[in-house]
């Protein structure tokens, strides 16, 4: 059938299910609003978690960055799944213990000050926002090339659709849906990488073929093959080479597993399950289920460039497969055929390689069209990928608008209002979070590629140490808290911007983006893990040269540390 | 103090857990990865494999021990 009838189909389907959970979900109290009621299975929840964690990004752009980095790619996948540790064993359990509604409450709680809630909103809301213009970019991006539809209009689909079930149902009605968008992402994911590693390896499980040998009969290991073929061709050797230097690479693992425990719209799942023992166990259902994407992106990488490489390496330009001219017309994908010899070389030298673009984003789109697998296979991964930047776009909108409608209305500005003006607020401020964001989606800023890292080095920076802090040390006080949340967020910010420039305008970057100018050669997107140092050193100094918490505080800790 | 008693093995799990948290990903994945690159299980340097697939295994088997482990503490400590 015509791919785009199918994808249409797809993604009509799909979208009709998300509409008919938001009437089923629709929620009735703030408690459902904030918190899905607090009732959800730690299984659901985890199906949801890993929705609202994996984004276009990992759905789209992970595998691809894999693919061309190699070994270099191993930070992102160690660094997503790592901080899930820290957030099942340092802040989860604890946090549903104290039981409220949003980060910023808690900080609010804690550190006995509307200050220090000010402050983790103003966290929260930047690092929310710079994540969520990624998402509605990709809702965009996806409507126009597969449906044929205007950036625009895509765009306008996909917040309209986001509206309806986010207004209606708050956080019960992006749970649910996020549970379907789950499962339609996984399916998704994982049914082009079986078939791809059936046809390479013979092996139906992804995680297994990567490690197997090749099903042409010479008994090769794939990757040692995938060795072979790029380091004859002048690339540096997949399964080795790191990217940037051992010390970046730990301090950047770092800065995402600390930053990801640190992610508000992540932590605030943990708020909707019943008791401390579901928070525990939902974090290892969310990690199993983030970890089935995670552990075949690695497969796709690998099987996606070694089969890009045979594919596309000495073939007349004639003879190219049809997927080539398909990917060439959208500009993600270029060559030129340099010495005039009618093949493509594809090579690792600059000079005389002739695929002169390959973007990482077609390693995945792509993916189904190069294994020749038909259209529908195509058609669904398109809507995993929606489904994927849809519930990401719902979760972290659902942290802007209870921050500001829990945490700045009724928390700051006006304490009385009651429980029904709360909930009315709280769908007025969802409208407010949706408009604002679909404004970036229209109007991209210009920094925008550089933000979503900025969002890990402020949650890494200013809100994990603060709640960690909070839980493990009693005698942490809201001067040290706020002490260090401004230092670690300053340090992180002025390395960023003095390397980037400031907002990432080029030119006002007074040490220019060069390597040798880093500290201890980190990157700037590298910096959230020595920014939170920052924040524990500077919290400890002040904290231990003021006044301390009363004895109401010190009860609030003990009983979040009682099961 | 009871609570003191279960906060300490609280602690305890967590240090456990944490150090071989940091042993797969920092050391296996990347400290040591070199090393570690000359042996091989299959068709995967051990040390990429650790870097790519393995740590993320042990993350997983990390979370749910200490699911169980703690509900079992907290079984110890009910009053």
């Amino acid at each position: 059938m015509d791919l785009q009838i199918l994808t249409f189909a797809f993604v009509g389907i799909t979208f009709a299910v998300y509409i008919s959970i938001a009437f089923w979900a629709k929620a009735s109290s703030t408690k459902e609003f904030y918190v899905a009621g607090g009732v959800v299975h730690p299984v659901a929840n985890g199906m949801a978690t890993a929705a609202d964690w994996m984004s276009a990004a990992s759905f789209i752009s992970m595998a691809g960055l894999i693919a061309f980095l190699g070994y270099g790619g191993s930070v992102f996948l160690m660094g997503w799944t790592g901080g899930y540790v820290l957030l099942a064993m340092l802040l989860a359990p604890y946090l549903r213990k104290h039981g409220s509604y949003t980060v910023p409450e808690f900080i609010n709680d804690r550190y006995y000050s509307k200050a220090a809630r000010v402050v983790a909103v103003i966290c929260l809301i930047i690092a929310s926002v710079t994540y969520v213009i990624g998402q509605m970019k990709g809702i965009g991006v996806a409507f126009s090339r597969f449906l044929e539809v205007s950036y625009e209009i895509g765009l306008i689909v996909g917040i309209g659709i986001v509206l309806i079930y986010a207004v209606l149902g708050g956080m019960k009605g992006i749970t649910y849906t996020q549970i379907a968008q789950y499962v339609i992402m996984i399916i998704a994911y994982t049914i082009p990488a079986i078939f791809i590693s059936l046809q390479l390896t013979g092996n139906p499980i992804p995680q297994l073929g990567l490690g197997s040998t090749l099903a042409d009969g010479s008994g090769t290991y794939l990757l040692d093959k995938l060795d072979q073929i790029v380091v004859g061709l002048g690339f540096a050797e997949y399964t080795t080479t790191p990217r940037l230097s051992m010390t970046n690479t730990f301090v950047y693992t770092l800065s995402l597993m600390i930053g990801t425990a640190g992610l508000p719209h992540v932590i605030m799942r943990f708020f909707t399950v019943k008791n401390v023992q579901s928070a525990r166990q939902s974090a290892g259902w969310a990690l199993l289920f983030i970890a089935i994407l995670y552990t075949t992106a690695p497969a796709v990488a690998a099987m996606a460039r070694l089969n890009l490489m045979q594919t596309v390496h000495n073939t007349e330009i004639k003879q190219l497969p049809e997927w080539v001219e398909n990917w060439k017309t959208t500009g993600l994908l270029e060559y030129e055929d340099k010495n005039g010899d009618g093949r493509i070389q594809y090579t690792g030298n600059k000079k005389t390689n002739e695929m002169t673009k390959v973007d990482r984003d077609i390693m995945v789109l792509a993916n189904p069209e190069i294994a020749q697998l038909p259209n529908w296979v195509i058609a669904l991964v398109v809507a995993g990928g929606l489904a994927a930047a849809l519930s990401t776009a719902a979760g972290l909108l659902l942290a802007i608008a209870s921050s500001i409608s829990h945490d700045l209305l009724k928390g700051v500005w006006r304490p009385h209002i009651n429980e029904k003006e709360e909930l009315m607020w709280s769908r007025l401020s969802m409208v407010g979070a949706i408009a604002l964001a679909g404004y970036f989606g229209f109007n991209p800023p210009g920094f925008a590629a550089g933000t979503v890292a900025l969002a890990f080095g402020l949650a890494a920076s200013s809100i994990f140490p603060a709640l960690m802090m909070g839980i493990f040390s009693r005698k942490m006080n809201k001067e040290g808290a706020i002490a260090g949340m401004i230092a670690g967020i300053g340090i992180t910010l002025l390395y960023v911007f003095q390397h980037k420039g400031i907002m990432f305008i080029p030119e006002t970057s007074f040490l220019g983006d060069m390597s040798p100018n880093w500290f201890l050669g980190i990157e700037p997107n590298a910096f959230g893990a020595i920014g939170a140092v920052v924040n524990f050193v500077v919290a400890y100094i002040v904290a231990s040269n003021t006044a301390a918490v009363s004895t109401d505080v010190d009860a609030m800790v003990t009983n979040m540390r009682k099961p | 103090m009871f609570s003191d008693d279960y906060w300490g093995a609280n602690l305890k799990l967590i240090t456990i857990c944490l150090a071989i948290w940091f042993v797969v990903s920092y050391l296996f994945g990347i400290l040591l990865v070199e090393q570690l690159n000359t042996i091989s299980i299959g068709g995967y340097k051990l040390g990429f494999w650790f870097a790519q697939q393995g740590s993320i295994y042990v993350f997983l088997a990390l979370i749910f021990y200490y699911a169980s482990a703690m509900n079992k503490i907290d079984e110890k400590y009910k009053d």
